[in-house]
């Protein structure tokens, strides 16, 4: 294992097993009536978010503490960064009070690489710009896995903004790496350039992306992202690559639906498919702290201060 | 390399265990087994089957992977990643009398961290140690309360544990390092 998770890429195949089979165990963790291991006892993890998150940052820490480590939450609006510090020294002042690991959520991609360069504790990316998202991608695959015993061969269809996604570009290369086969769909303006080159099919015709997929997967319209005009109304958008019943029906019988959250209900996602039978939206969230715990002690096996 | 217990040996021994088990402890409807992954698991329901062959009664059994509360973890470089698996208790442990399942009892540790784990569950009655080797050298003050067999070693050897369901044999024997 590397010393840090900046991208999927920093992990073998076998490693994603390991991580989804760690899992497994830390997932029965969360069940005990006392949910806390002494894994990480004496270990410093500092969550440095840079972005508004509830999910990410919640499902962190609470990984954190039931491996029973010491956690403390740098949220960006009440620190010495509105005085104008930046990333670079606020990192460097954090590693002088000697944490062992940083989560790091950023807007600008490849914030984590540079933190990687200069700090000696393990750097986690909890999302970095339109970059990568490595946790979200290994707690989809470990939601998938578990409902369908396995990755490699299954039509994972991806639908939304693909452009602005760092969820995508993580799911992309993890799921490619384990065999799948991925499609992806969306309006041309929010389809990345070279988007095939990661080994996907790309259809602008959603019911053609979404026939006989086995896991569909929506994503966020990014408005915050978004500068220019991509799309010309969040109506016509729903109307073209909304996931409703009549959709979900052309997929397999047994698809299950996903998404990274936090959901813009009747934009990319109709209430009636998120709240309904075939939605794993809610199960993604728990097993979200599964996969944390498991990257965090995957990470911490010999730390240097250990 | 010796072969200390073959697997008649080992089934005589566990066989013993379970008379043991019975006949110190009266009240059967108490007892739980939990075994420690890997091997102490294949042993748990071994002895299970055991005392219900001369008590017709049912044993609950439960494993404990106790990887998340070794001491060792970040101090030595081991060579793999120990992978870890799923503790499954299906039944409270409070107020039982929880029979401990290892394979080889060694230095202690193991021991010291499945107390650990085990306590987070709930309050037991009591905890007895089931051991299939006591190889000795200990390192914390444990001692097991039902030994299959003792093997005095050396700090240089190593005691490996088969088992069929594990390793499609059952044997145990000392290997030099």
């Amino acid at each position: 294992m590397k010393k840090d998770l900046l991208s999927i890429d920093d992990l073998t195949g076998d490693e994603i097993h390991l991580i989804l089979d760690t899992s497994e165990a830390m997932r029965e963790i969360g069940q005990r009536p006392i949910k806390k291991v002494p894994t990480l006892r004496g270990k410093t993890v500092v969550n440095l978010f840079y972005e508004p998150s509830t999910r990410t940052r919640t499902s962190f820490e609470i990984a954190e503490k039931r491996l029973s480590a010491d956690t403390l939450n740098i949220a960006v609006a009440s620190s010495s960064v509105l005085k104008g510090e930046t990333l670079v020294d606020t990192a460097l002042n954090i590693e002088a009070m000697q944490p062992d690991m940083i989560v790091l959520r950023h807007a600008s991609s490849g914030a984590g690489h540079i933190l990687s360069r200069i700090c000696k504790s393990r750097i986690i990316n909890a999302g970095d710009g339109m970059h990568e998202h490595p946790t979200q991608a290994l707690l989809d695959a470990f939601t998938i896995r578990e409902h369908k015993q396995r990755i490699d061969g299954l039509k994972v269809t991806i639908v939304g903004d693909l452009l602005h996604s760092r969820v995508l570009r993580s799911n992309v290369r993890l799921l490619t790496k384990l065999g799948a086969e991925v499609w992806v769909s969306g309006p041309p303006t929010l389809v990345p350039a070279g988007i095939e080159q990661f080994g996907v099919r790309v259809s602008a015709n959603i019911d053609e992306a979404v026939a006989d997929a086995d896991v569909i997967m929506m994503l966020r319209i990014q408005q915050e992202r978004m500068t220019g005009a991509f799309i010309p109304s969040l109506r016509e958008y729903f109307n073209t690559f909304g996931m409703t019943k009549a959709r979900v029906a052309k997929a397999k019988p047994d698809v299950i639906i996903m998404h990274p959250g936090p959901m813009n209900r009747g934009v990319e996602i109709d209430s009636d498919v998120a709240d309904g039978a075939h939605s794993l939206i809610r199960e993604q969230v728990e097993m979200g702290v599964a996969v944390r715990m498991a990257v965090l002690e995957a990470l911490s096996r010999n730390l240097p201060n250990a | 390399m010796p072969i200390v217990l073959d697997a008649q040996r080992i089934a005589r021994s566990l066989a013993r265990i379970a008379h043991e088990i019975l006949e110190r402890n009266h009240q059967v409807d108490e007892l739980a087994l939990i075994g420690i992954r890997r091997r102490g698991v294949p042993l748990a329901k071994r002895l299970a089957h055991a005392i219900h062959e001369i008590h017709h009664s049912e044993i609950p059994t439960g494993a404990l992977d106790i990887t998340l509360y070794r001491d060792d973890l970040m101090r030595t470089a081991v060579a793999a990643q120990p992978v870890i698996r799923r503790t499954e208790i299906p039944f409270s442990i409070d107020d039982k009398r929880i029979l401990l399942v290892d394979d080889v009892l060694y230095t202690g540790r193991t021991i010291r961290a499945a107390l650990d784990a085990l306590i987070e569950f709930g309050r037991p009655k009591a905890i007895q140690l089931v051991v299939l080797v006591d190889r000795g050298h200990r390192e914390l003050p444990i001692k097991a309360d039902y030994v299959g067999k003792n093997v005095p070693t050396s700090l240089s050897q190593s005691v490996q544990v088969h088992l069929t369901e594990i390793d499609g044999r059952d044997e145990v024997e000392i290997l030099e390092s």
